[in-house]
């Protein structure tokens, strides 16, 4: 333990804490803008670049940044001298100085943090206005929008997109005022390797890393008296929507999400859940097809697009290995515009469907020109949590005292199995639960395999099925899945199947979620909210839902059939790592 | 080449090189039988077509059939670069300044074949004229000159292995290995009392003291030789003129911290220093010095060459590592020190290549010696690269605690043109200035700060009554404003907020507001910038805020610039002296000159755009700036 003074306080903290750890401690508030400690994802942003937590140590002849100063015995701290606050005032002045004053229309107004920053320090003019610098707005990315204009260069970004999620896009660029973040050669984002997982957008204080907004273009589908409009709305959304509301973090708000998606003027409310529980079917069909034919092992799952990009870009001699299994949301989009559309008597060209997602990469999917179903996209319009949280907003819904209604029938039933998809191990859960009945025939009494929940970056477990011991391995963020995978190439680790998602902790914490501003315990409270979902489930597995039942009986015939690998099942494709 | 594997080979390696120094360390009179001619092959030279010159010597030299009797040969800065380019001949020791290709023949004919002296190319005693010194200890400029970092240029072939061994190189290794624990190598170099050159003034021996105590086997030893500062060329001179004594010196501190691997960082853009220490190297290599088991102890040294793109920031040491390990060059917090946790995050030594060149000289006269040059607090001596208005521009190792007065006036010859002494840069881009009324400080480390300055790699550059002292400020802001990074937001953003204002300022849009923001914004930069660069970016105008007062003043509230710099705040216009030529109107390009012919002209001040070309065709100077 290192002991020190703050203002005079003492405070002891062990060794290798910051000033900022050991104020915090005091509960002595230092201002700070860039910086970031996701510590249980290990996303620490120590950049020290904003320079406004500075804080007076006696004996230094400069004020030091309170977020990366180690503290040493005997310190002694002073965290708003007349010094101190000067410093940190002119320091936000000449990041206001440069920064464009458009809070009124910005897409972060009332999140941003510099907004906040402004505002807690008083700001009322800037004393030292001049030229600003002026870069292109990067809207070539059909999930994310790049407008550094509005860069604060605190670099979490960079941080998320390097060292967290080893996509290794953005980097600084560019010297001394003209310094930005930008891909290699500043080329479009949409020609990076960038995998739009959104979590620079998740990590980002200002406007500068946002989602391509689609709520214009959803209102003018929904007015359309041509378009017979669909929504299905993925797990992870129900578990975090209501924090943009004010509602505890950690209670899913199922039954109100379905009442204004209906009030918004959805022809039909219907879930993601259902067709995760179909891909569990096809998922586990092809996993014993693997198992009892020799196939490539391990399995991975394809349900996250931002994994799947990943791969295509950095392990592209390795495409045989992943799942051929479409996501959720496409399988959902292809079952609708072809057995729904049928059912309900609508020609597929007239049939719309969006999505509600936590998920940027889920726009960029959308997109993918293999995704569709007899030229037409299989999904036509992906918004995120946040969107949805907005439009809600803008209809002037009540939403906190909506009752609760359910989703339509047809594709709105699912189980236990499907609403953990939303959390990290989940997919891995619900696709044990189902190969397990599979392979021996026997009844699975205790579904949950807790080894598997948690924000932990890599699980593993071995679960013996029968006489076959399968090794599993679920990981969480992209850094994660470059080490699993690395073992892997390089033979050192072997399973069987293995379930990874791009986003820290899985689709809870998708880059289109609503901010967490660094608060990771409401990571593990969403994760919670989706397991307790399960728990209250009469059906907790996927191949129990009458509705797919159904579906195969009626359409598909069995899993792995011809028509579901038409319909359900995707190939890949090499792509450049830069 | 055969290895030096041994204490003995290198003593018999000297025994047998040592005389090749002959002529060159035992100065005879006049008549020597041979003779060698040592020509500046530094890059200032270089540039004034030394290497033809020397090229025209050994053709000359072979002419007259002198092979066996004389020699030209190749050699490391003298540091009288406004003489140059300088030969100098041996054992007669006789120095020869702005000598051209041209000049070969008669310093063949004259001197080496008749034994005359080339008067004219000797130098003119500035103090008497026309009385010709040829001494090179005889001349002003040398007189308070000492060279302990500087010690072989100007006296080897640096692109000679035997030469260096021949000067006693090495030796100094040998005895750190053979007779000398780790720690006695660092206490040592913490007994001399010798400081980093590089600009902090860190105590060398205190830094390799605290990775030499870091636990773990795997440390790094780094030359910092990406100079950086603009006019600032020491460091390249030693690395031209006397690579293997850097060598040497990063051997010895990598055996006090205990590092198997070595870096130079060095500008790319210093070919010919790249050429002569990567031959050097491979020299060092081929001996056995860099290696396995060096000279047969269980010291083992690799070192490598690596290529700075030019970046001003990767000068300051933790950029330094970033661009090593292959990132942006930008720097990192500190604490933690690279002497902790540096290259690929394992205690790191960066010492600057000057630093690095004293090491062999301490370690072989021993830390007493060395500690008894200089100041209370800053030992042994310190190079300076003069420039500016000052009559002997060059390179110039002092003792410290000489004083501004004795380099500028003693040294340096003066001012040029006999103006007015006005200030004295010192400490590169983000030094400060200082005024006349301080030119008898004693310089060193700690005074320069406290004048508002500070030591860095030693640039030192002199003004005159000519320059204004807003528009020098506005001049260093735009270098470093250019070079940051752009990490931290009070160097990206506020030294581009200071330069804005000194923009302002010098264009007669200042007011009395902006020299109060100008003081407190300068104040936080300095207070909250991330590194070095950032930190003293303001010192030019924090410096001249303080000397200088009443030249803001005159900017903002008179709207004049008193030296006649600022073009915006001046007039130009045509005096009585005028003959009506009508060359000044026709020169005129937006045609603002009006006046009959023979008559008198006038310039309309409303339509001027102050482009001077007047003032340059006028025949009779009638055209003149009014302040």
């Amino acid at each position: 333990m290192v002991s020190l003074s703050i203002n005079g306080t003492h405070v002891e903290v062990p060794e290798g804490s910051t000033i900022l750890d050991a104020a915090r401690k005091l509960e002595i508030h230092i201002p700070t803008l860039c910086h970031l400690d996701l510590h249980d994802i290990k996303m620490v942003n120590q950049s020290a670049t904003c320079r406004v937590c500075m804080v007076e140590i006696a004996g230094r002849r400069a004020l030091a940044p309170a977020c990366a100063t180690p503290v040493t015995p005997g310190m002694e701290v002073r965290t708003h001298t007349p010094r101190v606050i000067n410093a940190r005032r002119v320091v936000v002045e000449l990041i206001l100085s440069n920064h464009p004053k458009d809070c009124l229309t910005c897409q972060k107004n009332s999140h941003c943090e510099l907004q906040a920053l402004a505002a807690e320090l008083s700001i009322h003019e800037i004393s030292y206005a001049g030229e600003m610098t002026h870069h292109r707005t990067d809207a070539s990315s059909p999930a994310l929008v790049r407008e550094m204009d509005k860069c604060v260069l605190c670099r979490r970004c960079e941080t998320m997109c390097n060292q967290v999620q080893t996509v290794n896009v953005l980097s600084g660029v560019y010297r001394g005022f003209n310094t930005t973040v930008a891909t290699a050669f500043n080329m479009p984002l949409a020609d990076s390797a960038c995998v739009s997982c959104g979590q620079c957008v998740a990590v980002c204080p200002t406007a500068a890393l946002s989602e391509v907004n689609n709520v214009p273009k959803l209102w003018s589908l929904l007015a359309d008296p041509n378009k017979y409009v669909i929504v299905q709305t993925a797990p992870a959304v129900r578990a975090a929507l209501g924090e943009s509301f004010g509602l505890p973090v950690g209670q899913a708000v199922t039954g109100k999400m379905v009442t204004a998606l209906r009030m918004l003027g959805f022809d039909k409310v219907f879930d993601t859940n259902f067709a995760a529980d179909l891909t569990i079917m096809e998922e586990a069909a092809e996993l014993i097809h693997r198992l009892k034919h020799g196939g490539k092992l391990p399995i991975l799952t394809s349900c996250c697009p931002g994994w799947v990009k990943f791969f295509e870009h950095q392990f592209s001699d390795m495409l045989d290995v992943p799942s051929t299994c479409k996501s959720p949301q496409q399988m959902f989009g292809a079952v609708a515009k072809t057995y729904m559309a049928k059912q309900l008597g609508i020609e597929p060209e007239r049939l719309s469907v969006v999505s509600v997602m936590p998920c940027l990469a889920k726009k960029y999917e959308s997109g993918r020109a293999e995704l569709n179903v007899d030229g037409l996209p299989e999904v036509d319009l992906v918004i995120t949590t946040r969107e949805l949280a907005k439009m809600i907003r803008e209809a002037g819904i009540t939403f906190n005292t909506l009752h609760d209604e359910q989703f339509d029938q047809l594709m709105g039933e699912s189980t236990g199995a499907a609403v953990i998809f939303g959390a990290s191990g989940g997919v891995l859960e619900a696709a044990l639960r189902t190969a397990y009945e599979w392979l021996t025939g026997k009844n699975l009494e205790h579904v949950e395999f807790g080894m598997l929940h948690g924000i932990k970056g890599i699980k593993e477990a071995t679960i013996p099925i029968g006489d076959l011991n399968v090794r599993v391995a679920v990981a969480s963020g992209l850094g994660n899945a470059r080490r699993l995978l690395s073992d892997i190439r390089a033979g050192k680790a072997h399973y069987h199947a293995i379930e990874i998602m791009a986003c820290p902790g899985g689709c809870i914490d998708g880059g289109g979620q609503p901010y967490h501003h660094g608060n990771i315990h409401i990571l593990e409270k969403r994760t919670q909210a989706l397991f307790n979902e399960d728990k209250g489930k009469r059906l907790r597995k996927s191949h129990e839902n009458p509705a797919i039942q159904k579906l195969y009986a009626d359409f598909l015939g069995e899993p792995y059939s011809a028509l579901a690998k038409k319909l359900l099942h995707t190939t890949y494709v090499k792509r450049r790592k830069l | 080449m055969k290895k030096i594997a041994t204490y003995k080979d290198l003593a018999d390696a000297y025994v047998r090189w040592q005389p090749l120094m002959a002529l060159r360390q035992e100065a005879v009179h006049a008549g020597a039988e041979r003779h060698e001619l040592l020509v500046c092959g530094g890059t200032g030279c270089q540039s004034s077509r030394s290497m033809e010159l020397l090229h025209n010597l050994e053709a000359e030299i072979k002419a007259a059939g002198l092979e066996k009797k004389a020699v030209a040969h190749v050699t490391g800065c003298f540091g009288f670069c406004e003489k140059g380019p300088i030969v100098k001949v041996f054992p007669d020791d006789v120095f020869y300044v702005e000598v051209t290709p041209a000049d070969a023949k008669d310093i063949v004919h004259d001197h080496l074949v008749n034994n005359i002296l080339v008067e004219r190319l000797l130098y003119e005693d500035p103090a008497k004229p026309g009385c010709h010194l040829e001494k090179q200890h005889d001349m002003s400029f040398y007189k308070k000159q000492e060279r302990i970092a500087l010690i072989n240029c100007g006296l080897i072939n640096p692109e000679l292995f035997e030469e260096y061994v021949a000067v006693e190189g090495y030796q100094a290794l040998a005895k750190c290995l053979q007779d000398m624990s780790p720690t006695d190598v660092s206490d040592a170099i913490k007994n001399s009392g010798l400081r980093g050159r590089g600009g902090g003034g860190f105590p060398a021996g205190v830094k390799w003291e605290i990775a030499g105590k870091q636990p773990g086997p795997e440390k790094y030893m780094i030359c910092n030789a990406d100079e950086g500062d603009p006019g600032a060329f020491m460091d390249r001179s030693i690395l031209e003129g006397d690579p293997h004594s850097v060598i040497e010196g990063m051997i010895i501190a990598a055996y006090a911290i205990g590092a198997s691997q070595g870096y130079v960082y060095i500008r790319a853009e210093y070919p010919l220093a790249v050429q002569r220490l990567q031959r050097a190297v491979d020299q060092a290599k081929e001996a056995g010095l860099l290696g396995d088991k060096i000279l047969g102890s269980n010291f083992s040294f690799e070192l490598e060459v690596k290529f700075g793109a030019g970046a001003f920031v990767c000068g300051e040491e933790t950029a330094l590592l970033r661009s090593i390990e292959g990132g942006r060059g930008e720097p990192t917090s500190k604490p933690p020190f690279p002497a902790e946790k540096g290259l690929y995050g394992k205690p790191t030594v960066i010492n600057n290549v000057e630093t690095l060149a004293n090491v062999p000289q301490i370690m072989r006269r021993g830390p007493a010696w060395f500690s008894a040059i200089g100041s209370e607090k800053s030992k042994g001596t310190k190079v300076f690269a003069l420039a500016g208005k000052i009559n002997n521009v060059g390179l110039v190792e002092v003792p410290m605690g000489i004083t501004l007065r004795e380099i500028i006036y003693d040294i340096g010859g003066g001012i040029k043109n006999n103006k007015q002494f006005k200030a004295v840069q010192t400490g590169g881009p983000s030094g400060g200035c200082i005024p006349a009324a301080d030119l008898d400080i004693a310089i060193d480390y700690d005074t320069l700060v406290a004048k508002g300055s500070m030591m860095g790699s030693g640039g030192m550059i002199v003004m005159d009554e000519d320059n204004c002292m807003v528009d020098i400020a506005r001049f260093y802001l735009d270098f470093t404003m250019e070079e940051s990074c752009g990490k931290c937001t009070p160097c990206r953003v506020g030294n581009k907020r200071i330069h804005e204002m000194l923009t302002e300022i010098t264009e007669g849009r200042g007011t009395m507001e902006h020299l109060e923001k100008l003081a407190n914004l300068s104040s936080v930069i300095k207070d909250t910038a991330l590194c070095g660069l950032g930190q003293t970016a303001p010192n030019p105008v924090l410096s001249t805020l303080k000397y200088f007062y009443d030249e803001y003043v005159a900017h903002v509230r008179d709207k004049r610039c008193p030296a006649g710099v600022c073009v915006k705040l001046l007039n130009y216009v045509i005096g009585d002296a005028c003959i009506g030529c009508g060359l000044c109107s026709r020169g005129c390009p937006v045609s603002c000159i009006t006046g009959e012919k023979r008559k008198h002209h006038t310039i309309d001040q409303a339509r001027c755009i102050k482009c001077g070309a007047c003032e340059t065709v006028c025949p009779v100077k009638a055209v003149v700036r009014s302040k």
